[in-house]
């Protein structure tokens, strides 16, 4: 029951927003927002106290990956929602109506995506988030936010279609195999019978699939422009939540090809995409001059790690999990942080934000906290995440590769470092006053922040505990 | 022998170098209309009985990418004054020549990988070449609304793999499939139609001012 609601009230709710009549969408909108975000928390957060059974026989199931990027999805989600509600007083935004209907459309369909044990279903959800947020990429409606509307719309529609065809090529390799179709326990338990050339083709199909959907070098080139174009809170959401139901994609399939004895055929290929991919934002992050787009190659560097975690196996497996959880606080802390500043300055380019820690104090000093958590500095989270990959790689023996990580990952910090302090810093001292800050479009950050920085001071046992079994599902163990 | 899938199957084909060798954009539409009529009867033929599951999907198949679609798409060619011509990256002749290449590639990996099932022989093939075909006039065309009849090619060919797991995707998920294809192109399709307003042609290399 739980399992139903908690995609179908999101679903409800955008269409009741999308109802309500103008005059009294002011303060209704917001309302329905919130609220729906705020029960779709204490859902999950149910789940986590009592499991629920599966529902539409096995089809929906939180199994402990799944919840893991669910309680992602929902923490991220609350916290922009309460974001949401002050941004759009302020930016009058026009077409309120298509931007939280579209908000709560992305908010089932990721849902559905976490709890999809059925693939070709759990395909049907990350199609439906790509078009769930497409008209809030076009929310300014001009000719560049057009460009980049349109460059999403399309490669990512090819990179879904190629993945339905993976999905269908995995049906091929399970005919007469025993189990229901396209179940992931199913497929999983009978793996060793799968036909192993269709089931190769389909995991290839499938990671470049998804991988569009992720960002991966060389499918990432939507990212910059789209993250670059959408609102601030939209590209946050993005980076955190919907590369991370991408990266579920990838990994339930990667989960199902090691288990049929293909891992050293998937190894190499995952470990090439993620060094492309970290090689691929170093370049493009050096001399970067728009913020947005900045952290839009940040993620793309990001997407890389999580797959090198899977291609490196064991504790990488687990590195991964919690890596993409780093990853999805991070990444929505820091695009919320930036959209103050695009509120405050009006500009994401780095050369119109100078001393934004006088400016702003806390949304600059979160801006340089937030430096220092992307690139994996202790004590923020991602420095462990990171880390456990770094030892992964070196268990796995893959010595050139973790040298190479490290040196892209220097290259990177240097990279982001510079204009991020120059934004936080620079400028002449001593100018205007502060300018106010809503406390409304600061509390996000802040607990997202907070968040990362838990995680990497301390993992709570329960969250031990599903990571240890998200990793097991994926063939790998914990460190 | 099964004739009528086979004609069928062969008339896709056919459906495909007509995309690839016109150069009017209205006849491209027509191609991808004529096509969709072709997938939607193509479960009817292949069935070995005549299932509610079966007639639902041929008719929703028909509905949506032999009629709607198209129609929406000749809608946003007309309401938007779009030039009539294609302007082709590649070629008509090179396009029509490495559609030929796509079609022989298409055969011999449908040779090497076996499907285990008892199937229409033709139809892995002519899945794997309508996918490839897609593909080449998605990123040999430079109009928007030529890319989005690349990609309703591409969608095609997929869904002709999938006829081969007709029996084993349950009817639920081939209406949500074709639903997300159908608001896909839709959401397309009002992106063309504001691109065309904007720049006063459909032209996606005018797309180019967001780069590094």
């Amino acid at each position: 029951m739980r399992l139903i609601l908690l995609w179908a009230l999101p679903a409800i709710a955008g269409a009741v927003s999308y109802a309500v009549p103008a005059s009294r969408a002011g303060t209704l909108r917001p309302g329905i927002l919130v609220a729906t975000a705020a029960a779709h928390l204490a859902i999950v957060l149910s789940l986590w106290i009592r499991p629920a059974p599966g529902a539409f026989d096995g089809w929906l199931y939180a199994d402990p990956l799944g919840l893991l990027v669910l309680s992602l999805t929902s923490v991220v989600f609350f916290l922009t929602a309460l974001y949401t509600v002050e941004y759009m007083r302020r930016q009058r935004a026009r077409g309120g109506r298509v931007f939280v209907t579209g908000l709560l459309a992305f908010l089932a369909a990721a849902t559905l995506v976490t709890l999809s044990q059925h693939l070709a279903l759990l395909w049907v959800g990350i199609e439906a988030t790509t078009l769930a947020l497409a008209p809030l990429i076009f929310h300014r409606h001009d000719r560049r936010s057009l460009e980049a509307v349109w460059k999403y719309l399309l490669i990512s529609s090819v990179g879904i279609a190629l993945a339905l065809l993976g999905i269908f090529f995995l049906a091929t390799a399970q005919v007469g195999v025993a189990g229901r179709p396209l179940i992931l326990d199913d497929l999983t338990s009978h793996a060793g019978e799968l036909h192993p050339a269709w089931l190769r083709v389909a995991f290839l199909f499938l990671l470049v699939g998804f991988g569009t959907k992720m960002g991966l070098a060389p499918m990432h080139t939507w990212k910059p422009d789209t993250y670059g174009e959408a609102p601030s809170l939209v590209s946050g959401l993005m980076a955190g939540v919907l590369t991370s139901c991408a990266f579920l994609g990838v990994a339930r399939v990667t989960g199902v090809v090691v288990a049929a004895g293909l891992g050293p055929f998937v190894q190499p290929v995952l470990i090439g995409f993620g060094l492309l991919s970290l090689a691929v934002a170093a370049v493009f992050i050096i001399g970067q001059s728009d913020v947005k787009r900045l952290l839009a190659y940040s993620s793309v560097e990001h997407m890389g790690l999580l797959v090198l975690g899977l291609g490196f196996g064991g504790i990488g497996a687990y590195g991964s999990v919690l890596h993409m959880l780093n990853n999805g606080l991070s990444k929505s802390w820091l695009f919320l942080v930036v959209g103050n500043i695009v509120l405050a300055s009006g500009s994401s380019a780095i050369s119109a934000n100078r001393g934004l820690i006088r400016s702003l104090p806390v949304s600059g000093t979160l801006l340089v906290l937030g430096l220092f958590a992307v690139t994996g500095s202790p004590p923020f989270g991602l420095f462990i995440s990171e880390f456990t990959l770094l030892r992964a790689a070196i268990g796995a023996g893959h010595l050139w590769v973790a040298s190479v990580m490290l040196v892209l990952l220097a290259v990177i910090f240097v990279g982001m470092a510079l204009p991020l302090l120059e934004m936080a810093l620079g400028g002449e001292a001593g100018n205007a006053d502060p300018l106010p800050e809503s406390r409304w479009l600061v509390i996000g950050p802040i607990l997202l922040a907070a968040a990362v920085l838990t995680l990497g001071l301390y993992i709570p046992t329960p969250l031990r505990d599903a990571l240890a079994g998200a990793a097991a599902g994926l063939g790998g163990m914990v460190p | 022998m099964q004739t009528a899938p086979d004609v069928l199957l062969l008339l896709v084909v056919l459906t495909n170098f007509v995309v690839l060798g016109t150069t009017r954009l209205s006849a491209g539409v027509r191609a991808v209309a004529v096509q969709g009529l072709l997938l939607g009867l193509l479960p009817l033929t292949l069935a070995s009985s005549v299932s509610f599951h079966i007639v639902t999907l041929s008719a929703g198949t028909v509905i949506v990418k032999g009629i709607v679609l198209p129609y929406f798409l000749m809608w946003a060619i007309r309401e938007a004054a779009v030039r009539r011509e294609i302007e082709p990256v590649v070629g008509y002749i090179a396009s029509l020549l490495l559609g030929a290449l796509a079609l022989a590639l298409a055969f011999a990996i449908a040779a090497h990988l076996p499907l285990p099932a008892e199937q229409q022989a033709l139809l892995v093939p002519v899945s794997l070449a309508t996918v490839m075909i897609g593909f080449i006039v998605l990123t040999s065309r430079r109009k928007a609304l030529t890319q989005v009849v690349g990609y309703l090619m591409l969608e095609n060919g997929t869904y002709l793999f999938g006829l081969t797991h007709a029996e084993s995707v349950p009817f639920l998920l081939e209406i949500a499939v074709l639903l997300d294809v159908f608001v896909g192109v839709f959401i397309m399709g009002i992106v063309v139609f504001h691109i065309n307003r904007e720049f006063d042609s459909l032209d996606s290399a005018h797309l180019s001012e967001l780069r590094d």
